[in-house]
């Protein structure tokens, strides 16, 4: 192997590593191996090559695609043919996507970005997919490229009705390809393991919950269920181990009269199978409520490894979700949606309050939390300048068995403007959960067994 | 390339099953697996390589399929070790036969003790099971450990040994080594997470739904009577249920049973009763149903 290669190949293993992704030097000598075997002939059986061999598991390949076309890319330097025409490209365009054209379509967003991405001075100062697509406006060739569809195929049957849908995936994709191809570009002018660590949008559960997209929310509603299966795997874990518990020094020298006085045999004692009881406290305000969606989910998901399990919302007011949440679990999208219409959570204004929530809580619902309670309260502290309550908290934790608080800031953040954060943090242990990882772990670890 | 860790010495023992990717597609087509290029590319590399191949997806995609389209390539005996819960050593490695060795110790009441001792732990004792089995004789074979992650996690140090060095070490005869690597397929539904030690000994396939263009070619292949615009059809409304947030949505097995179901009723198009009626074979929650038939415009009636 020539050393350009191994190089290329050794820095796109060092930019999967700065996303997280575990790739041993064994991995790496496959990888090189399955680069000797393939060959250089078609691109897409070497990124399968080395995606077998690089990867562990499919959350990793979403990162892996657009590090691989920046570090073997699919041509170098402008296209050919370039055009200034805004609307020929738009007609060739149109054309591409009624065909579903996919090597067409990869030509003519090379051709959009040379043509409508660069900004900056006339050489260009870089390239950006945001402003391509803002000026060729693909979403708006729909209607032309449905009627281009429906003439050709003439027929009205039952499928067309999914044409719509299928044209819009179809723009996605290109919308896809000019991003790349304007990561592209702009690796080419300047240091491609920057643009590698820095443009590629990390693992789904690495994204902050705090600025998450749409789709991304999306994204992660669908892997609630596996995280939870995990989850009750580990509970499950924890808990045999947990039932060997420690010995019981009664017992042991009660056993031990039979052999003279000698423990033989260590007793252990036995743990009482009671389930515990969990109480979730969620701030489901606009800026914090992709987390509180989440995690009411993962919970809910999660419900059979509790005896009970009460949900509770509050903006400024607290009401009481379980059941909601117990409904919702099939249309997870509009959950968020149902709270804020059927449950009582704001009084006289809209922001959150956490004083004035957690004051109500500790006394309309204060019989929710017994001996055996655990209790998480979700939110970011953010109390909008007004009264704290810690004597609320204070009486929460009096009764409860645990109290965590999971904050979804960053921890350098807590304490920042409006944040009540380290307040409460001296009464009850606060938790910096930003993404699904975090979370994952912080659920697995501190979940009562 | 030469490694100067030592990490690896391993190559397959014997000539490769495959010369190209091209040549990989070509021959599991013969056996009627219609694979896509990501996974003809690493059935050609697990071979070449001399690594088991890690097969992760959605239930229904072909990927117990996959191991026995190979074994019938290759002309090779497929070894196939079903996991679940509380699956162990003597299930999957080896046992002794204690009641045989027991006769054979009253059969021969006037030998010695030593005599009779090295005679009961002789090979002619010793019930293989699918992991020994798989990695004894000079026929070619495919292993195939279907559900990993179904197995308790000490299963997995069990195949760490097996999966790395091809051996099995049986306190009383002692290792016994491969003379012929085995092709090996492992299977996983993600219900667990697997270790990172047993997924870097694998090759990593996921195998997802497939694109629209290979579906109509299995549907075609699978479901040959059904003619070529309904094929297009069904692959396109299945295309669009997969988009929708079911909670299970149709995998290609599901594709193939609602061909099916189509060419029995002698459908000849799609239209809102036909597809309301047979709904039920490709969604499997109620849920699902009535979300995608709203989806789909099927209430208009």
């Amino acid at each position: 192997m020539t050393t350009p290669v191994a190089e290329r190949l050794t820095s796109l293993v060092a930019a999967l590593r700065a996303h997280g992704i575990r790739v041993g030097t064994g991995e790496t000598v496959d990888a090189a191996r399955a680069m000797e075997a393939l060959g250089f002939g078609d691109r897409e059986l070497l990124r399968e090559g080395l995606a077998a061999t690089l990867l562990h598991g499919s959350v990793q390949r979403p990162v892996f695609d657009p590090v691989f076309d920046l570090y073997f890319p699919r041509r170098v330097g402008a296209p050919e043919a370039g055009t200034a025409d805004r609307e020929d490209l738009r007609e060739r365009l149109a054309a591409a996507l009624a065909a579903n054209d996919e090597a067409l379509l990869a030509r003519l967003a090379a051709e959009a970005v040379d043509g409508f991405g660069g900004y900056g001075s006339p050489g260009s100062d870089g390239w950006s997919s945001y402003q391509t697509l803002d000026r060729i406006r693909p979403q708006t060739l729909l209607a032309r490229v449905r009627a281009d569809v429906q003439g050709r195929s003439g027929g009205s049957g039952f499928a067309d009705r999914l044409l719509d849908d299928e044209i819009r995936r179809r723009i996605e994709a290109f919308r896809g390809l000019v991003a790349t191809e304007a990561r592209r570009r702009v690796a080419e002018q300047r240091d491609r393991d920057q643009i590698a660590r820095r443009a590629v949008a990390p693992t789904a559960d690495r994204v902050d919950f705090l600025f998450a997209g749409k789709s991304q929310l999306a994204e992660l509603r669908r892997t609630v269920q596996p995280l939870a299966r995990k989850l009750a795997t580990r509970l499950a874990a924890r808990r045999r181990r947990a039932a060997r518990g420690s010995i019981d020094l009664r017992r042991t020298l009660r056993g031990s009269l039979s052999t003279g006085g000698v423990p033989m045999r260590p007793v252990l004692r036995r743990r009482r199978p009671a389930r515990p009881e969990l109480v979730l406290l969620c701030d489901v305000s606009g800026s914090v409520s992709g987390f509180s969606d989440f995690t009411m989910l993962l919970v809910q998901a999660l419900h059979d490894q509790f005896s009970k399990v009460r949900v509770f919302a509050f903006v400024n007011r607290i009401d009481e979700v379980t059941g909601l949440l117990e409904h919702g679990a099939a249309d997870a999208a509009g959950l968020g949606a149902r709270i804020q219409a059927e449950a009582t959570l704001t009084g006289w204004h809209g922001s959150s309050d956490y004083g004035v929530a957690l004051g109500e809580f500790a006394e309309r619902h204060g019989e929710a939390i017994g001996p055996r309670t655990t209790v998480f309260v979700l939110g970011d502290a953010r109390t909008n300048m007004s009264d704290p309550n810690l004597a609320a908290v204070r009486q929460i934790t009096e009764r409860a068995r645990r109290v965590y608080w999971l904050n979804p800031e960053q921890r350098t953040q807590w304490g920042t403007g409006d944040s009540a954060a380290p307040e409460y943090a001296e009464l009850v242990e606060m938790h910096e959960c930003r993404n699904v990882r975090q979370l994952g772990a912080l659920v697995g670890r501190l979940l009562p067994i | 390339m030469d490694h100067p860790l030592g990490l690896y010495t391993a190559t397959a023992l014997e000539a490769p099953l495959f010369t190209s990717v091209d040549d990989v597609s070509a021959r599991l087509a013969e056996t009627g697996y219609l694979a896509s290029p990501s996974v003809a590319t690493t059935v050609f590399l697990a071979d070449r390589l001399g690594k088991p191949l890690l097969v992760e997806g959605p239930a229904g995609v072909g990927k117990t399929e996959l191991a026995k389209a190979v074994a019938k390539i290759a002309g090779a005996e497929l070894v196939r070790l079903q996991c679940y819960e509380g699956v162990d050593e003597s299930r999957a490695l080896y046992e002794w036969n204690h009641a045989k060795q027991l006769l054979r110790i009253s059969a021969g009441r006037d030998e010695s003790w030593d005599e009779a001792r090295t005679d009961i732990f002789s090979e002619e004792f010793l019930l293989t099971r699918p992991l020994l089995t798989a990695i004894r004789g000079d026929q070619p074979k495919v292993l195939l450990i279907d559900e990993t992650d179904k197995a308790d996690v000490e299963v997995e140090g069990l195949l760490l040994e097996v999966l790395s060095d091809f051996q099995v070490t049986v306190p009383e005869l002692g290792t016994i080594t491969a003379t012929r690597r085995p092709f090996v397929v492992l299977t996983s539904n993600a219900s667990r997470e697997l270790s990172e030690a047993l997924r870097r000994r694998c090759l990593f396939l996921h195998i997802g739904f497939p694109e629209e263009e290979l579906e109509r070619r299995i549907v075609r292949l699978k479901v040959p009577g059904l003619d070529a615009a309904l094929t297009e059809s069904v692959v396109r409304v299945v295309g669009a249920l997969r988009a929708m947030d079911l909670r299970k949505v149709p995998s290609v097995a599901e594709t193939i049973d609602w061909a099916r179901t189509l060419l029995a009723l002698g459908a000849n198009t799609l239209d809102e009763t036909v597809v309301r009626d047979t709904l039920g074979v490709l969604l499997k929650h109620q849920d699902d149903v009535l979300k995608a038939a709203a989806k789909l415009d099927l209430d208009a009636l």
